[in-house]
């Protein structure tokens, strides 16, 4: 990474080509990268942010029977108005308090697909009493499909980014010859060869991981990005589902009879998939056509005891309850993406594993930060004038400063929307996201604003204060502050708790750390023999 | 005048080599998908093998456009490359 003034990769070695197209490709999506890299990292720990979201849900200390809840919010299915055509529901587990499901409306306006969604008491089998929220489901779906614009748009726009990514992953890997040995180099408070020997350490540790997670990313929605094959395959819908057999448990719904007749107990079926799978490792239960004659039901194995996505499941007939089909095996090139598709989302993870996940996934978020500052360090010491750098300069450094420090504080306040929205509010939670969003903009707008050291500063300040204030919010407004946590084993509630407070400790290192380096920087300047009236030209985190 | 012929000549091939690698790596990475349907395996399992495939096609599709010496070449190597995988493609479409 010697040279990359020059992106013209014409008559230059295939290092220094490599290395101009790393620095482009991961500087011009680098700030999706960055969200995508950070949304996904938190939503490892998905199923228990949604817990914490909704602190009205009681603690479970133990996983109630799969089998009961299941006949729980079936039943609760039949009673509801109008009847239902279709319905799916996850059963409750170690991770999840509450049963989501969503469903089919039979009677439905034309032109409306009458899909609705919800989440269930397991004890109950009544919809839950809590706040409208999409809790850690929000950082999930921003992961690949951002927000404020169509879904397809959204997973095309990751899909790209994605692609910029295994790119740049390749071209670093060549760019970097000694790969192993600059590993075991750490230049401490050396300027610009830090952040370079940052980067490349984060990257060279984590990258088994960083090019899995990024290729298998993609697998995630292959068939959107490459639906090529497809369509020159199948010429008939009966074809295609063949294909759909292959990556996903849904059974094709068929046509309902029209004849009513009661539905058998979906507690027996559930019953013998325990049998075969074991008490807690039942994940789905679907039924399609449910107090029709024609009425079927599918069990779906859940994901603890393997890694694997692909489609296992028991199907039975829904009046009788007769086992009709089972299904534990796809073809090859179907398990190959079953397995990436595990490998991506983790859900295989007991709690260590999880943290691994977690910990290599913000050192990959790291990889991506410290390689967008790196973009200004390297250039800010070959400024023709540091007080007044180029406009394109100035738009790298404050978009840093937004995406990185401002994502931090936009994420923060999304939790803090979370507890602090009157849960009447209209809407209430898709104002928990224009939250996270308005609260997003005006960082951006700090970050154009204000000098750019004096930005990070505050802004890291600014997260570092949210997330140590959020434990002391919750205890505030829930039944549920942490000495409660404790007390009780909740290691859900203390978890988030204790790891606010530890996030809020690295983001006060990082603004004290930015603040610091303000001598560096007036040195620097007076080597180029400027008056240091303006800041403007102090940036990044150097 | 002169200061536009240079532009064009010296961010010209660059340019080239952007399309190149955005464009035709994706229309190589496609063709390789539906090439693999000429292989001798069950339909679904061609497809998914197609879709498993294209990534790791079009990321290499994207390094070689940066990695030989003139867009020219660039070019070649990806219509060389698409010659050989459309006969299969061509098969089954």
């Amino acid at each position: 990474m010697k040279t990359d003034r020059n992106p013209q990769p014409a008559g230059q070695g295939i290092r220094q080509s490599m290395s101009s197209l790393h620095t482009w490709a991961g500087l011009l999506l680098g700030w999706v990268l960055y969200s995508m890299f950070l949304t996904g990292t938190v939503s490892y720990f998905k199923d228990e942010l949604s817990q914490w979201a909704r602190p009205e849900l009681a603690h479970l200390s133990q996983v109630p029977d799969q089998a009961v809840v299941a006949q729980r919010v079936a039943d609760e299915f039949s009673r509801m108005d109008g009847g239902v055509s279709q319905w799916s529901m996850r059963l409750p587990d170690a991770r999840n308090n509450s049963v989501y499901a969503f469903w089919r409306t039979s009677a439905r306006v034309p032109g409306q697909r009458g899909f609705a969604e919800a989440n269930f008491d397991p004890a109950t089998g009544h919809k839950v009493a809590s706040r409208d929220t999409l809790g850690g489901e929000f950082f999930y779906r921003y992961h690949f499909q951002f927000h404020y614009m169509p879904v397809v748009w959204g997973r095309w726009l990751a899909g790209i980014a994605a692609m910029f990514m295994l790119v740049a992953i390749i071209s670093g890997v060549i760019t970097h010859k000694k790969i192993f040995v600059d590993f075991f180099t750490f230049r401490w408070r050396k300027g610009q060869r830090s952040w370079l020997d940052a980067h490349n350490t984060l990257s060279v540790f984590g990258l088994p991981f960083h090019a899995m997670i990024t290729y298998s990313g993609l697998v995630t929605l292959m068939a959107l990005y490459m639906p090529w094959g497809e369509r020159a395959a199948f010429k008939a819908p009966a074809e295609r589902a063949q294909l759909a057999a292959e990556l996903s448990a849904f059974v094709p719904p068929g046509k309902p009879s029209g004849q009513k007749a009661p539905m058998a107990s979906v507690e027996d079926m559930v019953r013998q998939a325990q049998e075969r799978w074991g008490r807690d490792d039942v994940g789905r239960v679907n039924a399609v056509h449910p107090g029709d004659a024609a009425a079927r039901v599918v069990v779906v194995r859940g994901l603890l005891g393997r890694v694997s996505m692909s489609p296992q499941y028991m199907e039975f007939e829904g009046t009788t309850g007769k086992l009709l089909n089972v299904r534990e095996s796809v073809g090859p090139a179907a398990e190959t993406r079953g397995v990436f598709y595990a490998l991506h989302l983790g859900r295989f993870s007991d709690v260590v594993t999880r943290w691994l996940y977690f910990l290599v996934s913000a050192m990959g978020t790291a990889m991506v930060g410290t390689g967008l500052v790196m973009w200004t360090v390297k250039r800010r010491e070959k400024l023709p004038n540091p007080d007044r750098p180029y406009f394109g300069f100035r738009l790298v450094e404050r978009l840093n400063i937004a995406s990185i420090a401002g994502l931090s504080l936009a994420m923060t306040s999304f939790l803090w929307a979370n507890r602090l929205l009157p849960s009447s509010l209209d809407g209430r939670a898709n104002w928990e996201i224009h939250v996270f969003f308005i609260v997003w903009a005006l960082a951006l707008l700090h970050a154009l604003v204000r000098p750019a050291k004096a930005a990070w500063v505050e802004q890291l300040w600014a997260a570092s204060a949210l997330l140590f204030l959020l434990p002391v919010l919750n205890a505030l407004t829930t039944q549920r502050p942490l000495w409660h946590s404790l007390a009780v084993g909740d290691w859900v509630f203390a978890g988030i708790d204790i790891m606010c407070w530890v996030l809020a400790g690295f983001h006060a290192v990082l603004a004290l750390r930015t603040a610091r380096q303000q001598a560096g920087f007036r040195s620097a300047r007076k080597a180029s023999r400027r008056a240091p009236i303006a800041v403007a030209a102090g940036g990044g985190a150097e | 005048m002169s200061v536009s012929i240079h532009w064009v000549r010296t961010t010209g091939p660059l340019i080239s080599r952007i399309i190149a690698a955005l464009f035709g790596g994706y229309a190589v990475a496609a063709l390789a998908s539906v090439a693999v349907l000429a292989l001798p395996m069950s339909k679904p399992q061609a497809v998914l093998t197609g879709m498993l495939a294209s990534f790791i096609v079009y990321a290499c599709a994207v390094i070689w456009v940066f990695a030989v010496r003139s867009a020219t070449k660039a070019w070649l190597g990806l219509l060389v490359v698409a010659a050989v995988l459309l006969p299969g493609a061509w098969s089954v479409w």
